[in-house]
């Protein structure tokens, strides 16, 4: 058992998630493929979705696959760095648009 | 940066490198063993078509990724009467292309002589350029021109379509004189679509693999376009194969065994026969015989019973011989596949 919650190694061992529950896992897995495959949005602008969001959610494993996935599909270091911004931005303009909660509910206490 | 034969690394010695490459407890199994379980018989050559020719290891550049292990202070280089070798065999067996690589090839004093003469015995020239070269010195400035002369199939090589990755992988300043040489043979008519053919390879700045070679072509001839009004033809992805300053590279950032095991889960069956080793010879600056410019890195000669040296091409058959294969042949049968021309696929 590792003493850290997080090893890279487990990346490669994702697949084995099948391991406990294989139908639920496999439908994941056949999901997952078809998801990024090339569609109306290209496999390239997938990753780099997927690059954002891996950061949204921090997660460590994904961080580590799409930084490859997006490198190699010929991204560039700006355009990478330009998805993690779009999902800061989304994280901070989510906390920030509650501020309109807070505004609303200070204006309801305080003007009766 | 030296090379790796100026600082006497130990890896700069070709059985070194093989005896991290085919350690039996090395990632995944050999590369014969993994044909035979995909029910293959091992590698052998067709007819050939390609000879390919390292004229020198002396070079502008010394990329941190050089297979080669190339420089300016490598000394060593092809000599007139290997040349003379060379044009023999392209007479005797009629071959079709001749791939003048090095080093920087253009550096060698007898390669315009040697070109010229590949090309008067009707060889289709390809010439491996660096690019850089083209802008290094005044007396190579007249290169686009004198590859016209000839007809010669410019392949140019280029990290990237960015200046900090491209100065990362060769050295500061090298994109914007990329970026000149790239004009200069717009200039003469290279990449414009007029017959003249400017081809560029890409290889990944680090320990991943290249994407879809089509995909990456849209990027960068957008990019390049876009950004500096340069125009070339095709974009030939190509694999890292973890050979000498690549190999040292992996080794030291720890990134050799996961380098290999993506090497190795990415083996397609398919690539398999598209790979260059089966349509060519390579050959060493003094001459001596190899499957494939990566085989004569690690000094791993033909089979058993075909020529070792050049002066003994012309009168000898290497169609059908088995090829030497090992670990790093991973790198061509990775994903879509690696050779000089790119995806195998």
């Amino acid at each position: 058992m590792d003493k850290t919650y997080y090893n890279p190694a487990d990346l490669k061992k994702f697949g084995n998630i099948t391991e406990f529950q294989k139908e639920l896992g496999e439908k994941f897995f056949s999901y997952y493929g078809e998801v990024f495959k090339e569609g109306a949005l290209t496999a390239r602008e997938k990753s780099l979705i997927a690059l954002a969001v891996a950061h949204a959610v921090q997660c460590p494993y994904c961080i580590d696959a799409y930084s490859t996935d997006t490198l190699e599909k010929g991204c560039s270091e700006e355009q990478m760095m330009e998805a993690v911004h779009v999902a800061a931005a989304i994280r901070g303009g989510a906390t920030l648009v509650h501020g309109v909660q807070m505004m609303n509910k200070v204006k309801d206490l305080t003007h009766g | 940066m030296k090379s790796l034969s100026a600082t006497h690394d130990p890896l700069s010695i070709a059985a070194r490198q093989v005896t991290v490459l085919e350690d039996p407890e090395g990632p995944g199994p050999l590369f014969d063993d993994m044909l035979a379980t995909h029910g293959m018989e091992i590698l052998r050559a067709t007819q050939l078509e390609t000879l390919q020719v390292n004229i020198g290891k002396m070079c502008n550049q010394t990329c941190v990724h050089c297979h080669v292990d190339a420089g300016p202070d490598r000394k060593e280089k092809m000599d007139r009467k290997v040349m003379g070798d060379c044009l023999r065999a392209i007479e005797a067996h009629g071959i079709r292309t001749v791939d003048i690589t090095g080093g920087a090839p253009e550096m060698h004093p007898d390669f315009r002589w040697f070109a010229k003469e590949c090309h008067a015995r009707g060889a289709h020239v390809i010439v491996r350029c660096n690019l850089t070269i083209i802008v290094a010195n005044k007396k190579y400035h007249d290169l686009p021109a004198f590859y016209k002369s000839i007809n010669a199939e410019v392949v140019c090589s280029l990290p990237f379509y960015t200046a900090s990755r491209t100065d990362h992988q060769r050295g500061d300043g090298v994109f914007e004189s990329s970026m000149k040489a790239l004009h200069m043979l717009n200039a003469e008519g290279y990449g414009m679509g007029e017959g003249l053919l400017l081809n560029m390879v890409y290889n990944p700045a680090g320990a991943f693999l290249p994407g879809a070679q089509e995909d990456l072509e849209k990027q960068f001839k957008k990019a390049l376009l876009a950004d500096h009004g340069i125009r070339f033809d095709k974009l030939f992805a190509i694999t890292n194969l973890p050979i000498s300053r690549f190999l040292d590279y992996l080794l030291k950032t720890e990134h050799y065994e996961e380098y290999m095991e993506k090497l190795v889960g990415a083996f397609n069956p398919s690539a398999v026969e598209g790979v260059m080793c089966r349509t060519m010879v390579s050959v060493g600056y003094d001459g001596d015989l190899f499957d494939c410019d990566f085989n004569q890195m690690l000094e791993l000669p033909m089979a058993i019973g075909m020529p070792r040296h050049i002066s003994d091409l012309s009168t000898s058959s290497v169609d059908g011989r088995r090829i030497m294969t090992g670990r790093h042949c991973y790198g061509c049968t990775a994903g879509a596949g690696s050779s000089c021309g790119g995806s195998t696929t």
